[in-house]
C-alpha cells in the first residue's frame, strides 16, 4: 500500500530536519485554518488558484520563487556555517550525509525554483503588457506551467521531512546517483522535482515564444519590441530547445534506477561520461535562460532612468541572439578534466572564450547608454551599477577557467564556486530584483520604498563579494567544492570571512522584508496615479496601474522603438479612443491546480514506490487534459460599457494627477 | 452577419492558428527528444556486453509489416482529413477508425516484439545496448499509444459535436502528431533496425 514508505522514512533523528518535520505540517494546517476562518479559501480558489490572469499568475510564480529562495537560504548559512567551524578536530554541527543533502538541495533550488520561478514570473507580469497584448497565447496552459512547478517545489520541501534529499549535487554525480550507490528516495525526490518542474518550464517556453511572435500589437516589428521582450524571446527559444535533453537525461537516469536499465552505470557497457555530456547540453543553455532575461531587465531599466534611447539598440539584439546560439557550443567545458581529446577541449575552451565578445558588447552599451544621460539614481540603478562591475569580474575569472590547462588546475574548487556564483547573483539576481522593483508599481499601483530598497542593496554589494572573493583565494589554495570537514588550519580564517559575508546577506534579506512592510504601510504616498512612475518607455507604461483584467482597452498601434515615449514626446499619449468595442476574454479554469495535484500525487508515489498511486495521479492528469480538451466555452465577453467606466475612472485619476506629471 | 460576430470569428480562427503554431513548437522540442535518444542509441550500439546484437534479436520481415502498418495509418489519415475538407463527417470518422485499427496494429507488434525479447532473456537490463533500444523504440510507441488514444477523444468529439472550428482544430494537430510519429518511425527503421543489420 505505502511501498517503501514506513514510520522510519520520517525524520527524527537529526535536530534540524526535526524541527522542519514538526515544523512544517503546523505551518501549513494553521494556514488552512486561518485562511478557513477569514473565509478565503473560496476568494483565493476563484481569484487566484483558477487564474489565467498572465499578471497574477506571474505574482504567484514570483512569491513561489521567493518563498523558495528563503528555503536556498537557509541551506547556504548551514554550509558556511559548518565550514566556518569544520576544521581539525571540530567536526562542525552537520554529518557528511546531512551536508551533502543540503548542497544538492541548495542548488537545485537556487537555480530551479528560486531563479526560474521568479524570471518567468516577470516574464508573464511584463512580456504580454510590453507587447500590447491581452493575454499570452494559451492562457489555461500557463496556469497549468505554474501548478507544474508548484506540485515540483513542494516535492523539494517534502524531502526535508520524508526521506532524504539527493547527496549526488543538484548536476548530479554518475555513477554514484544509480540505484547501487545510492539506494534511497534522495536521488528520486530530486530527479521527479527536477522531471515536473521540466515539463511546466517547456510548456511555458511553448507559451511565451509562440504570444512574442504572433500576438504583438499591430505595427510592432521585431526590431521595435522591448529589449526585455527580446532577451524573453531568446530565452524562450532556449528553452524549447534545451529542457528536452534534461528530460531525456533525467529519464534515463529514472530508467537505470527503475527498470535496471545500464545507460550511466559502469556495468553491461554503461557510460558514465555520457550522462555528463546530456546534462550540460540542457545545463549550459540553463546558464543563460536565468541571465538572459536579467539582462533584458538591465536594458530597460538604464534607458528608463537614464532618459535615453537605449545605445547600440541592434547590438544588443544581436549580442542576445549570439549568445543564444553559442550557448549550445560550449557545453563540454564542464567537464574539460573528463579525459577528452585535447582538440576536443579546444575547441570548446575557444567557443566559450567567444561568449565573452557579445557580453562585452552589452556592458559597453549599457555604459554608453548612462553615459551623458540623465540619471535618476532610483534602486534599480543601483542594482544596475553593481552588476556591472562585479559581472565583469566574474565573467574575467570565466575567461580564467574557459583555459583548459587551468581548469584542471581549479576544477571543482572552490574558485568555480566563487565563479559561478559571481556569475549568478549579480548577473541574474541583482536583475531580477531590479525587476521587481521597476514593475512593482505597475503590479500594485504603489512603488517600493527606496530607502529600505537601498539599505537591503548595500547589505548585497558588501555582503556578496564578502562572501564570494574569499572563495577564489581559497581556491587557489587548493580546497575542493563540498567538503563538509577539513585538516588545513589555513583556510578557515577566509572560510570564517566568507561566513560573515553571509551574514551580511542575511541581513539584506531582512531589508528586503522591511522594505516590502514599509512600502505597503506608505503605499498611499507612494502611489502611482498615471501608471508611469517611472516616466516610462515602453507600452506597459501607457496603461494604468495595477492594469485592468484586459489590460488594453483598444490595442495600440506602435509606430516605432520605445512607442510610448515617442507619444509623450509628441503629446499624443494618454488620448481617448473614439470608441469602445466589447472584449473577449479567457476563463478561469481549475485544470491547473487539477493538473498539479495529480502531479505532486504520481511524482511522490514514484518516489517511495506506490505504483497504484502513481497510476491514479497519471489517469488524473490525463483525465483533465481530455476534459479541458472538451471545453469549447473557454471565454467571457466584457461589454463595451464596462469597458467605458474602467477607462473612464482611469482617465479622472489621470487628470487629478495631472499637476503632478513628470516635469 | 453583423460585424462583431465577424471578429469573433476572425479572432477564433487566429486562435486555431496560434495553437498550430504552438503545436509546431512543441514538436520541434519533441523532436528534439528523440536525436537525444538517438544519440544515446549511437553512443550504445556496439555495447552488448556479451549479449547478442540486432543480428540475432531482429527479425525484418516482421518488422516490415510492422512498420508498414504505421506508414499506411498516415494515408489513411490524409485521407480523413481530406474528408474533414469536403466536411464528410461519416467518412472522417470511419478513416479515424481505420487509421486507429492500423496504429493499434502497430503498437500490438511492437509490444509483442518487446515481450518476446524480455522473455528470451534479451530485456532492457540485459545490456546498455538493450536499454537504448527500448527506450528509443519504446518512447516512440509511447508515442503512437498516446496518439491512439487521442484519437478516440477526438472521435468522440467528432461524433458528439460535429465538425465544429474546435474539433477542426484538434484534428489538424492530431494531424500533425500522427505524420510526425510516422518521420521518426523511418529514422528508427533506418537507423536502429536496417543499419544493425548490416
Amino acid at each position: 500500500m505505502f511501498g517503501r514508505l514506513t514510520w522510519d522514512s520520517i525524520q527524527t533523528h537529526d535536530p534540524f530536519l526535526f524541527m522542519a518535520t514538526i515544523g512544517m505540517p503546523i505551518v501549513v494546517i494553521a494556514l488552512i485554518v486561518v485562511l478557513a476562518y477569514f473565509k478565503k479559501w473560496g476568494y483565493l480558489w476563484r481569484e487566484w488558484f483558477t487564474t489565467v490572469d498572465h499578471k497574477k499568475i506571474g505574482f504567484m510564480y514570483i512569491v513561489l520563487g521567493l518563498v523558495m529562495m528563503l528555503r536556498g537560504f537557509v541551506d547556504a548559512i548551514m554550509m558556511r556555517a559548518q565550514q566556518a567551524v569544520a576544521e581539525g578536530a571540530n567536526h562542525g554541527y552537520l554529518t557528511a550525509d546531512h551536508f551533502s543533502q543540503i548542497f544538492s538541495a541548495h542548488g537545485t533550488i537556487m537555480i530551479i525554483f528560486a531563479a526560474m520561478p521568479i524570471f518567468i514570473g516577470l516574464m508573464n507580469i511584463a512580456v504580454p503588457l510590453q507587447i500590447g497584448a491581452r493575454d499570452v497565447a494559451f492562457p489555461a496552459l500557463n496556469s497549468v506551467s505554474l501548478w507544474l512547478t508548484i506540485a515540483a517545489s513542494l516535492l523539494v520541501m517534502v524531502s526535508l521531512s520524508i526521506g532524504d534529499f539527493s547527496t549526488a549535487g543538484w548536476t548530479g554525480i554518475a555513477p554514484y546517483f544509480e540505484k547501487q550507490y545510492s539506494p534511497d528516495s534522495g536521488v528520486d525526490y530530486w530527479t521527479w522535482a527536477l522531471q515536473l518542474s521540466g515539463v511546466g518550464t517547456t510548456l511555458t517556453g511553448i507559451n511565451f515564444f509562440v504570444t512574442i511572435i504572433k500576438m504583438r500589437a499591430p505595427g510592432l516589428k521585431l526590431m521595435r519590441m522591448p529589449l526585455f521582450t527580446w532577451t524573453a524571446l531568446t530565452t524562450n527559444a532556449l528553452i524549447v530547445l534545451s529542457f528536452p535533453a534534461l528530460t531525456v537525461a533525467l529519464l534515463l537516469l529514472t530508467l537505470d534506477r527503475y527498470l535496471g536499465m545500464n545507460f550511466f552505470t559502469n556495468l553491461l557497457g554503461g557510460n558514465v561520461m555520457l550522462y555528463n555530456n546530456i546534462f550540460w547540453m540542457w545545463g549550459h543553455p540553463e546558464v543563460y535562460i536565468v541571465i538572459l532575461p536579467a539582462f533584458g531587465i538591465f536594458s530597460e531599466v538604464v534607458a528608463t532612468f537614464s532618459r535615453k534611447q537605449i545605445f547600440g539598440y541592434h547590438s544588443l539584439v544581436y549580442a542576445t541572439a549570439v549568445i543564444m546560439i553559442l550557448s549550445f557550443t560550449v557545453w563540454l567545458h564542464h567537464f574539460f578534466t573528463m579525459g577528452n581529446s585535447v582538440d576536443v577541449n579546444i575547441a570548446f575552451g575557444i567557443a566559450t572564450m567567444l561568449i565573452a565578445i557579445p557580453t562585452g558588447v552589452k556592458v559597453f552599451d549599457w555604459l554608453f547608454t548612462m553615459y551623458r544621460g540623465k540619471i535618476n539614481f532610483s534602486t534599480p540603478m543601483y542594482w544596475l551599477v553593481a552588476f556591472l562591475v562585479m559581472f565583469v569580474i566574474g565573467g574575467m575569472t570565466g575567461v580564467l577557467m574557459a583555459i583548459p590547462p587551468i581548469d584542471y588546475l581549479v576544477h571543482n574548487s572552490v574558485f568555480l564556486v566563487a565563479h559561478f556564483h559571481n556569475m549568478l547573483i549579480p548577473g541574474a539576481l541583482f536583475g531580477y530584483f531590479a525587476g521587481l522593483i521597476y514593475w512593482f508599481p505597475k503590479i500594485f499601483g504603489f512603488k517600493l520604498d527606496e530607502r529600505w530598497g537601498k539599505v537591503s542593496f548595500w547589505g548585497w554589494a558588501i555582503g556578496f563579494p564578502t562572501a564570494f572573493f574569499p572563495l577564489y583565494v581559497l581556491g587557489f589554495m587548493g580546497m575542493p567544492r563540498r567538503m563538509y570537514h577539513y585538516d588545513n588550519p589555513a583556510w578557515q580564517p577566509l572560510l570564517i570571512v566568507a561566513g560573515i559575508g553571509t551574514a551580511i546577506i542575511a541581513g539584506a534579506f531582512v531589508a528586503m522584508a522591511i522594505q516590502a512592510y514599509v512600502s505597503v504601510r506608505n503605499r498611499k504616498k507612494n502611489v502611482d496615479l498615471t501608471g508611469d512612475p517611472w516616466n516610462g518607455r515602453t507600452l506597459e507604461w501607457s496603461i494604468p496601474s495595477p492594469p485592468p483584467v484586459y489590460n488594453f482597452a483598444v490595442i495600440p498601434t506602435v509606430e516605432g522603438r520605445d512607442s510610448f515615449w515617442a507619444e509623450k514626446e509628441k503629446g499624443t499619449a494618454y488620448k481617448r479612443p473614439e470608441k469602445y468595442s466589447d472584449i473577449h476574454m479567457p476563463k478561469n479554469v481549475p485544470y491547473g491546480v487539477w493538473i498539479g495535484i495529480a502531479a505532486f500525487f504520481f511524482g511522490f508515489a514514484m518516489i517511495w514506490y506506490m505504483w497504484w498511486l502513481a497510476i491514479l495521479g497519471l489517469v488524473g492528469a490525463i483525465t483533465t487534459v481530455i476534459i479541458a480538451a472538451n471545453n469549447d466555452e473557454n471565454e467571457y465577453v466584457i461589454p463595451a460599457e464596462e469597458v467605458k467606466k474602467i477607462e473612464d475612472a482611469h482617465y479622472e485619476r489621470l487628470a487629478a494627477a495631472g499637476g503632478k506629471q513628470h516635469e | 452577419m453583423n460585424n462583431e460576430a465577424n471578429l469573433h470569428l476572425a479572432a477564433e480562427a487566429h486562435q486555431s492558428e496560434n495553437k498550430l503554431f504552438g503545436f509546431w513548437i512543441y514538436l520541434m522540442s519533441d523532436l528534439i527528444i528523440f536525436a537525444v535518444l538517438f544519440a544515446t542509441f549511437a553512443t550504445m550500439a556496439t555495447s552488448f556486453a556479451g549479449g547478442p546484437g540486432p543480428k540475432q534479436l531482429f527479425n525484418l520481415p516482421y518488422l516490415f509489416v510492422e512498420t508498414m502498418f504505421l506508414l499506411i495509418s498516415s494515408w489513411t489519415y490524409g485521407l480523413s482529413m481530406i474528408s474533414l475538407q469536403n466536411q464528410k463527417k461519416n467518412a472522417v470518422l470511419s478513416l479515424l477508425a481505420v487509421t486507429f485499427l492500423l496504429g493499434l496494429g502497430f503498437v500490438v507488434m511492437e509490444v509483442t516484439e518487446f515481450h518476446q525479447l524480455i522473455l528470451d532473456g534479451n530485456g532492457p537490463d540485459r545490456s546498455s545496448f538493450l536499454s537504448a533500444f527500448f527506450t528509443l523504440v519504446g518512447t516512440h510507441g509511447l508515442h503512437v499509444s498516446f496518439g491512439l488514444l487521442w484519437m478516440v477523444v477526438l472521435m468522440v468529439q467528432v461524433a458528439k459535436k460535429g465538425l465544429t472550428a474546435g474539433v477542426r482544430s484538434r484534428l489538424m494537430r492530431l494531424s500533425l502528431f500522427w505524420h510526425f510519429l510516422d518521420v521518426i518511425w523511418v529514422g528508427v527503421f533506418t537507423f536502429v533496425y536496417l543499419l544493425g543489420m548490416v
